[in-house]
């Protein structure tokens, strides 16, 4: 059977599993580490990761399907995660919500037929002094406004990056205090 | 009102502090480990926490030192620690600068509660989408075994400790401390039966505390200054300390300030936040987190400390104050948040399960002008349904946001009900498709 894991990635497996006192503890780190890989998590992963814990398949699987965070089937290649709880959406993000369905061409939950973009509507992402915002994959992007947000979609569609994306977080800035 | 010098935003304050290792020792970093390490026995640093009077900074309060005292002395091992930095608390984002910003300050506070309670392996419990800060804390973590402050022998001690960062996936209910344990040992997040209790049976049924990352962040400077300096801080003996409070919503200036508890809203607000951020006055505030019952601007002489909230009919909770003007709709409101809490329910108990998605139901019809005259009676008899009927404290706190807009803006509902429309806000547009189909479109 070949492993859905590079082989960089399978040297690091022991070491994950050894920080728990039980095989199982490494489920989620193993899982990130299939997603990574795959950008999913796939079922011949979920298999061979069972295996690699001791674990039955469905154990995997019933924990898989708990969490958000990991997906069961590809994605495009940026997911737009953009936070509608409360505190964000008293500062506008229903405003950007609608121009972003305008402008990618569609609603929450598809991607663009490119398979560039991925739409998701999400709970509070821990970022309600810097609203509206939106992670894509795993950077966040803050204080959002329609023309900031067009150039970090370009950004993306262009170069596979963004310098817009947050750093360290601080707010207010020390200097602004 | 009292002046404060910051406590655990301090280094990150100064001028081209980065966070690493060099700037924190540098700012005095690593003193209270150096100072205790090998001269003080373990338990007088749990003695010295006890004294100061610190409470859990995540949102339940509880004594820190108190609960470092319930770990079992005579068990043979392993103990666990486990910083919980699931951070996700509605109106909650402290805890992301204190850890990307000044992550060995968080470190060190483990490393010192480790020592007192006697671990030898401890995991930070990240928020998945924490992924620049689960970067942040293995590079810290990397800097602190190459400098022996972690290891094997530690500051030639033989004082033996790992910290290991485990990355959540996506699940508020993680932040609850049993929650939390099932989803570190692989399984799905809900919440254990207590008792027993983290300290007798936690992590691998081990016993294991479980702290927040401000609460461990307030350790270092403990040990540094002494129990007695600590405890006059604030407002004692309930409240000492400060509190890193996250100001959201519509004030001039949002964002994470650091103030001594005790403190009015009214300081709060209107000269910490900057006031209003418009001409339109105060409507409400949320004063703890999304789990907190509303206030109004009758409230604003309220303190910031943990008692006096309480006494208010609300929770000081994880310090995420929002802030809402005049126009704000209240039931829109407790909609968006019912949202959160349906969303976010774990399944496990049907009262919450079932309860968070009619509560869900009836608001959407309310604010989309579809109420009946009998939905406030029922929306309060099912929030009552719920309370004290769920294994955690989840389903107490989801009702919060109804009950309380109920309690002060009952007139706004029966308005709703009464024109079949909401009186503040535009109509909604409709949502294209529903939620599970969403869920279904990106492979869940």
């Amino acid at each position: 059977m070949t492993s859905v894991f590079s082989p960089v990635a399978q040297a690091r497996i022991p070491g994950l599993i050894a920080r728990y006192e039980e095989k199982r503890g490494a489920l989620l780190p193993l899982l990130w580490l299939a997603q990574e890989e795959q950008g999913y998590v796939s079922e011949a992963a979920m298999k061979e990761i069972a295996a690699l814990l001791d674990l039955t398949a469905p154990q995997v699987y019933e924990t898989v399907t708990f969490y958000t965070m990991y997906h069961r089937r590809p994605i495009g290649t940026f997911h737009i995660q953009v936070c509608r709880s409360l505190m964000c959406a008293l500062v506008g993000t229903e405003n950007l919500l609608g121009w972003m369905h305008t402008k990618l061409g569609i609603t929450t939950g598809q991607t663009t037929p490119d398979g560039c973009f991925t739409l998701s509507q999400v709970e509070c992402l821990g970022s309600c002094a810097t609203g509206p915002m939106m992670q894509i994959n795993d950077d966040y992007y803050e204080r959002l406004t329609v023309d900031k947000t067009n150039r970090i979609l370009d950004d993306l569609k262009r170069e596979g990056q963004s310098s817009l994306a947050s750093g360290p977080f601080i707010f207010p800035e020390p200097s602004a205090q | 009102m009292a002046t404060h010098e910051p406590l655990l935003l301090k280094n990150m304050s100064l001028p081209g502090y980065s966070g690493s290792l060099a700037d924190y020792e540098r700012a005095g970093g690593y003193q209270a480990l150096r100072k205790v390490l090998g001269t003080l026995a373990p338990a007088e640093i749990t003695e010295m926490v006890k004294k100061s009077g610190l409470r859990g900074r995540g949102g339940a309060g509880f004594p820190t030192g108190v609960k470092w005292s319930f770990i079992p002395k005579d068990h043979p091992g392993p103990r666990y620690l486990i910083c919980n930095a699931d951070e996700s608390e509605p109106g909650t984002f402290k805890d992301r600068q204190l850890m990307e910003r000044d992550p060995h300050q968080m470190i060190e506070g483990m490393i010192l509660a480790a020592y007192a309670i006697g671990v030898r392996t401890a995991y930070i419990y990240i928020r998945g989408e924490f992924a620049l800060g689960a970067r942040i804390l293995e590079r810290a973590l990397a800097e602190s075994y190459q400098a022996g402050y972690l290891g094997p022998d530690i500051l030639g001690t033989q004082f033996v400790l790992d910290i290991y960062v485990h990355r959540g996936a996506g699940a508020y209910i993680c932040g609850e401390e049993t929650a939390l344990l099932e989803s570190l040992e692989g399984k799905r997040g809900l919440p254990r039966i207590k008792p027993p209790f983290p300290a007798t049976h936690g992590l691998f049924q081990k016993p294991t505390v479980v702290n927040n990352v401000e609460t461990l962040a307030n350790i270092p400077h403990i040990v540094n200054k002494g129990a007695e300096w600590f405890a006059a801080i604030g407002h004692p003996p309930k409240s000492s300390g400060t509190r890193v409070f996250c100001l959201s919503g519509h004030v001039q200036r949002p964002g994470n300030y650091e103030v001594p508890m005790g403190i009015t809203f009214r300081e709060m607000i209107y000269d910490i936040a900057g006031g209003m951020r418009g001409d339109k006055p105060l409507k409400a505030f949320i004063p703890g987190g999304a789990s907190a019952a509303f206030l109004t601007p009758a409230h604003l002489d309220v303190k910031l400390d943990f008692e006096s909230v309480a006494q208010a009919g609300s929770m000081l909770g994880s310090g995420g104050v929002t802030v809402m003007e005049e126009g704000t709709c209240m039931v829109w409101a407790a909609e968006n948040l019912l949202h959160f809490f349906n969303h976010e329910s774990c399944g496990k108990c049907t009262p919450c399960r079932e309860g968070s998605a009619w509560l869900l139901q009836i608001l959407r019809r309310i604010e989309h002008g579809h109420g009946k005259t009998d939905d406030l009676a029922t929306l309060l008899r099912l929030s009552g349904n719920i309370v004290g009927r769920t294994v955690c404290a989840f389903g107490d706190v989801l009702v919060a946001p109804i009950t309380s807009t109920l309690q002060y803006f009952r007139d706004e509902y029966e308005a709703h009900i009464r024109e079949h429309r909401c009186p503040l806000r535009p109509a909604p547009v409709q949502e294209l498709i529903t939620p599970v189909q969403k869920l279904i479109a990106i492979g869940h």
